[in-house]
């Protein structure tokens, strides 16, 4: 809401303020400040000159023309001007050498078109008001000769632009905003609605109200014989200009005017259009109305229209129709002023992609008590500007609304603040507000009302006025009087909250998981969620992968990426190639974050739920079970070099085992082990992709990625990935980790090398060794692995180390070995192992 | 004494005895690493260098003129046992220092064979600010990204017609009337607290949230924030202004305080804009003839979200008594924290995942 201040200052008698100091209070107030502008602060040496003659210059391309001008000093002015809108006799601004126009534009005087010009002749967009480059800007005949422009015509102006919050429509108005600004500076407020229309003597068009929840009350007004030609006036067209609004014609001018003074939306039909009574009722199906844009709209039956036996002639408070809006021939007119339902204008508006000025206001609330008003000055100023006569009588179709009452204790507002009122500053600022504040109680008006009911000593009954439909609650009333004490003023004091248990177990790992694999060396993104089916391609996921199974949007912000991750891959593959592309090749990252994962069963919709009491169980269920799974995940990429090569000699690719380590490295800070498994399983390689468990859940995969994952995404040869379910390990967490016995003895040392098939997996020889060694075992490392002739075709040699050590002895080197053989044993029942040189 | 044979045992002459020690030391001297000095440690002090040959002569000596000699002898051995021990010692450290000092290495040779990783500074700001009140007695709640429209809108007093709830702002699953939207806001978690949890409840609830922006350098389409949430008896507004002037404190450093303007949100009535005291002039260079302030434009104050005291129709929608309990929530925007706070200009650096911005946060901000 643009506020010029001088508008403002016709309302209140505001102190000698800056602009700044004014904007301040009413942000203290909810009024945010936006922006000041300042205009005509910086013109200087405008005055009124009287054209004396005109000579053309002959000769150039365009009508040059030498004019002298009198403008009250000891001789006149000859001034050069492309313009020719004016002639000898006509007033006209001038600004004279060393004077300066809007924006520091200096001028001085010079030679051109082979004369001099002592100055210019201005035109109104040279002023800085709007946009009017047509010519020059002729004064009304007879203004003084020598008058300084600025003063004359009100150059010089502040404007303050305040954001409204959408609770307070009232605010977008000239007389909500002088209301607010009075109350902030302590003076008084003169209401521009304050004006008596005349009794009421008939109508002045046959009007009614078909639907009493789209409209409670239709005012129409009539003027007759109006001038469609009759010009805005400079100074309606000025203010207008300032408060952002283009100035088109003196009939919409004039409502606009009004609209921004009052805060009412006004509409003018063209009389001589319409067609028999005036009904305002939702739509017939079939329906549609041509609006002034020249679109032909297909009508939602919710909408509120304004009809006559024509059928609809406007969208009511949100776009007239082209048939009956007045034109630049139209002489009679009928003023419409109406309360509308302030949901069916904004649902309205929003269907149709419609925001109007008016329909901004009405879906923020308009005050129901100003049709009869805002119509009248709107019809006043018509016949004052453009001449014509006010019919007399006056439509006035009305639905009674029972106005709200809301009981509070009066000390309410203070123990919502935390800091006590008196009941005389409650009551005060309530009237500041504009309501009625009475003593005693009334009953709740409905079961809503009863439940936000607060009771208490001293009760007062409080009436808000017409213009604040937002203060329906107890709370609303204590905000009122809170922010007009001054949120600044309230104390502040740190409430003792009840002792916290801290973070949960799975909170707690999520962040060791991050730190870890920081330190590991990946660097953690926030790939944004969105995915499409060319991902689930990519991923060369198989038709029937349950990952495929997504949630689409409605309203994707890209065709490409409608649907919402089911594993975090794609994105971290993304930001990969994004960052391999920027000259970083060697790279490795992970990213946290929730899959969703729809269940196929699920209900398609989850249902919106009553709010006057707590869902039941069975309601919020009904609710989650329509939601799908979105399980926790943390997954890694990495493609380059995972050791660096450096002067110390060749670096290390990234490889699968990296892949493997980083799980591992995630479930060593939940505590677990993981078991790793030979698995196949889409986008890795087929054989070298690792199946994770811990038990018997499955909690990831990791691995080299399949090398047509890797053409599709374009990624680097060889690129690895691992993802896990920190969702599966925050239920397995194993809780704190029980100390171990620790040993003095010394240790007794043992190696064994072992040939096993090529395909036997590692993990399988390791297990069985481990088991067969038994409880004397402390510990096992596979060091060498090794393939060639010496082990025969086909075959693989395992050396391990086992180191053995007992709690209570020393052991012997017949008790090592018995371990040893047995754990051999086991390996070779369970695997075929053999003990190599055996 | 009546056998006693005079001999003249030379070796034990006062001269003699010199000349040895002499000779030792000098040799001591010359010795120009520790295998030479072993040498003149055998030649001078071994068992059968001279001054041990003078030694068994003292035998032969009158018993009158033994105490002497054997005083004479001990005395020049120990000069000469004191002189290999210091040459001893030097001869070690040099050799020492030697060997030190050829291997020497370049300790300024780069080492990066495996770079550390960093995590997200939204990551790590949102565990802060959460450790933060998780200090002050709060837990940490959490909720669904992938919300109920009722969660999201309707409990929150976000009424149907709210413009929040048309496709221009939220991203609704499909289709539009699924009753299901990508949370627009860490609110929806205060009504799953109030749904859950036992009264009284203090919970902070960072997350991520979604709105259909159009990603630029002060927009993107998901970002996250951090909500707070107090529901206890007795609870007012200046409990709100408490809390939120001691996270600023914690956030920021001593003296940074909020500031209350008013605002609306349907979910909090009264409803308040916070703004931060800029924490780098620290409210200075508003006051006009400071020096310009980069961080709040010499406002003084920064915007950093909104905040009110939770409206009782949200407490009914969750089955908690109006009447007896009250409470406050606040919510501020991480991104916009981060930007501030670490001088992040533009949005889309948080988002792209280029390893240059994550880098220098390194665990921790």
């Amino acid at each position: 809401m643009k506020v010029p201040l001088s508008w403002l200052r016709e309302y209140v008698d505001l102190p000698a303020a800056t602009a700044h100091e004014i904007a301040d209070k009413l942000t203290a107030a909810g009024l945010k400040l936006e922006a000041v502008t300042s205009y005509g602060h910086d013109v200087k040496n405008v005055v009124v000159g009287e054209v004396l003659s005109v000579e053309e210059l002959e000769g150039f391309k365009k009508p040059i023309r030498h004019c002298q001008v009198e403008v009250g000093e000891a001789a006149p002015r000859q001034i050069v001007c492309g313009a020719t809108n004016f002639v000898a006799g006509d007033r006209v601004p001038v600004v004279l050498p060393g004077g300066v126009l809007p924006g520091g534009f200096e001028v001085g005087a010079r030679k051109t078109y082979g004369r001099l010009s002592e100055g210019m002749i201005c035109s109104e967009r040279e002023l800085g008001l709007g946009d009017d480059h047509s010519g020059i800007m002729v004064l009304p005949e007879g203004t003084p000769i020598g008058a300084d422009v600025v003063e004359l015509l009100g150059l010089r102006e502040d404007v303050i632009e305040l954001e409204i919050t959408p609770d307070i429509g009232y605010a977008l108005s000239i007389r909500g905003v002088a209301r607010e600004v009075a109350t902030a500076f302590g003076v008084p407020f003169r209401d521009p609605a304050d004006i008596s229309p005349p009794a009421e003597s008939g109508p002045s068009y046959p009007a009614s109200i078909a639907d009493p929840t789209a409209c409670d009350r239709f005012v129409l007004r009539r003027i007759d014989g109006f001038d469609p030609h009759a010009p805005s006036p400079f100074w309606l067209r000025a203010r207008l200009t300032r408060a952002g609004m283009r100035p088109v014609s003196l009939a919409v001018d004039v409502t606009n005017y009004v609209m921004l003074e009052l805060g009412q939306p006004l509409h003018a039909f063209d009389a001589t259009r319409l067609t028999g009574e005036i009904v305002v009722r939702r739509t017939v199906p079939g329906e549609t109305l041509e609006t002034l844009d020249h679109v032909v709209r297909t009508l939602h039956p919710e909408d509120i229209l304004i009809t006559d036996s024509s059928g609809a002639i406007s969208m009511a408070g949100t776009m007239g129709g082209l048939h009956t809006e007045i034109s630049d021939e139209s002489t009679d007119i009928v003023i419409e002023a109406a309360h509308f339902s302030a949901s069916g204008t904004a649902r309205m508006s929003r269907r149709h992609n419609l925001v109007s000025e008016a329909s901004k206001r009405f879906e923020r609330g308009v005050d129901r008590e100003l049709p009869l008003y805002a119509s009248w000055r709107a019809v006043r100023l018509l016949a004052e500007l453009g001449g014509g006569t006010i019919q007399p009588g006056v439509t006035h179709a009305e639905v009674a609304v029972e106005p709200v009452r809301i009981s509070i204790p009066s000390d309410h507002p203070g123990k919502v603040a935390g800091v006590p009122y008196d009941r005389e500053t409650v009551v005060r600022r309530l009237e500041q507000v504009g309501c009625t504040v009475e003593s005693g109680a009334v009953t709740p008006a409905d079961e809503m009302a009863a439940m936000l009911a607060v009771t208490g000593d001293d009760m007062l009954t409080v009436t808000p006025p017409s213009w604040r439909p937002d203060l329906t609650d107890p709370n609303d009333l204590a905000e009122e009087v809170i922010r007009l004490e001054g949120y600044e003023n309230l104390p502040s004091v740190l409430p003792a909250a009840p002792a916290g248990a801290g973070l949960t177990e799975g909170q707690r790992l999520r962040r060791r998981a991050g730190r870890a694999l920081a330190a590991a060396g990946y660097v953690e993104v926030l790939a944004y969620p969105f995915v499409g089916e060319r991902d689930f391609d990519n991923l060369q996921l198989p038709a029937d992968d349950a990952r495929r199974r997504a949630v689409r949007l409605a309203n994707p912000l890209s065709e490409d990426e409608p649907l919402m991750r089911t594993t975090l891959l794609p994105g971290l593959l993304k930001t990969l190639v994004r960052n391999v592309g920027r000259g970083f090749g060697d790279v490795a990252l992970f990213e946290t974050g929730l899959v969703y994962r729809p269940s196929a069963d699920a209900p398609e919709r989850a249902p919106v739920l009553g709010v006057d009491r707590r869902p039941t169980e069975d309601e919020l269920a009904s609710i989650e079970n329509a939601l799908p799974a979105q399980p926790r995940r943390v997954a890694v990429v990495l493609a380059g070099e995972f050791e660096r090569s450096g002067w110390w000699g060749k670096g290390r690719p990234a490889s699968w085992a990296d892949a493997v380590e980083a799980a591992r490295a995630v479930a060593r800070e939940a505590g677990v082990e993981l078991q790793v498994r030979a698995d196949r399983h889409e986008p890795w390689h087929p054989g070298r992709c690792a199946a994770l468990h811990v038990g018997d859940t499955l909690v990831g995969h990791a691995g080299e990625l399949h090398p047509r994952v890797i053409e599709a995404y374009g990624l680097p040869p060889r690129t690895c990935a691992m993802e896990l379910e920190l969702t599966r390990l925050e239920d397995v967490l194993p809780g704190p980790a029980q100390t171990p016995p620790v040993s003095a003895y010394p240790v007794a040392t043992q190696d064994v090398a072992l040939i096993v098939g090529a395909g036997v997996p590692v993990a399988e020889v390791e297990a069985a060794l481990r088991e067969g060694a038994g409880g004397l075992l402390e510990s096992i490392r596979l060091f060498d692995v090794y393939t060639g002739a010496q082990v025969g075709e086909g075959n693989k040699s395992l050396a391990y180390t086992l180191r053995f050590r007992a709690a209570d002895r020393t052991l012997t080197v017949e008790e090592t070995t018995a371990a040893r053989d047995a754990a051999v044993a086991l390996a070779a029942g369970r695997t075929g192992a053999q003990l190599r040189g055996a | 004494m009546s056998n006693y044979d005079p001999v003249e045992v030379t070796p034990l002459h006062a001269d003699e005895m010199a000349r040895m020690r002499a000779d030792a030391l000098d040799a001591i001297t010359a010795a120009r690493d520790l295998d030479e000095l072993k040498q003149v440690r055998l030649a001078h002090a071994g068992d059968r260098s001279p001054i041990a040959l003078a030694n068994r002569e003292i035998g032969a000596l009158p018993p009158a003129a033994r105490a002497e000699a054997g005083k004479r002898v001990g005395v020049t051995r120990k000069a000469i046992a004191d002189a290999l021990a210091e040459r001893q010692a030097q001869l070690e450290a040099e050799r020492d220092e030697r060997v030190l000092v050829e291997e020497t290495v370049d300790v300024t040779l780069p080492w990066d064979r495996v770079p550390r990783g960093a995590r997200h500074p939204l990551t790590t700001l949102q565990e802060r600010i959460a450790d933060a009140f998780v200090a002050m007695g709060y837990e940490v709640a959490e909720g669904p990204e992938l919300e109920g429209e009722w969660f999201n809108f309707d409990a929150l007093n976000i009424s149907t017609d709210h413009p929040a709830r048309s496709e221009h702002d939220t991203f609704f699953v499909e289709s539009v009337d699924s009753g299901k939207v990508l949370r627009t806001q860490t609110s929806p978690v205060q009504i799953r607290a109030l749904l859950s949890r036992e009264l009284p409840v203090y919970v902070i609830s960072p997350g991520k949230v979604f709105r259909t922006d159009e990603l630029d350098a002060t927009h993107t389409p998901v970002f996250h924030q951090v909500e707070g949430l107090a529901i206890d008896e007795g609870l007012t507004m200046a409990h709100l202004k408490g809390t939120l002037d001691r996270f600023a404190e914690v956030m920021f450093g001593e003296g940074i305080t909020t500031r209350f303007r008013p605002n609306y949100f349907p979910f909090t009535e009264p409803s308040a804009e916070m703004d931060l005291k800029c924490f780098v002039c620290r409210g200075a260079s508003a006051a006009p003839g400071n020096p310009p302030c980069r961080t709040c434009k010499s406002e003084g104050w920064i915007e950093w979200g909104g905040c009110g005291m939770v409206n009782p129709r949200v407490l009914v929608a969750c089955g908690v008594d109006p009447a007896r309990y009250s409470g406050f929530a606040f919510g501020m925007g991480v991104e916009r924290t981060l930007m501030f706070r670490h001088n992040a200009e533009d949005m889309r650096d948080m988002v792209e995942g280029d390893v240059r911005f994550t880098l220098p946060f390194g665990m921790e901000v």
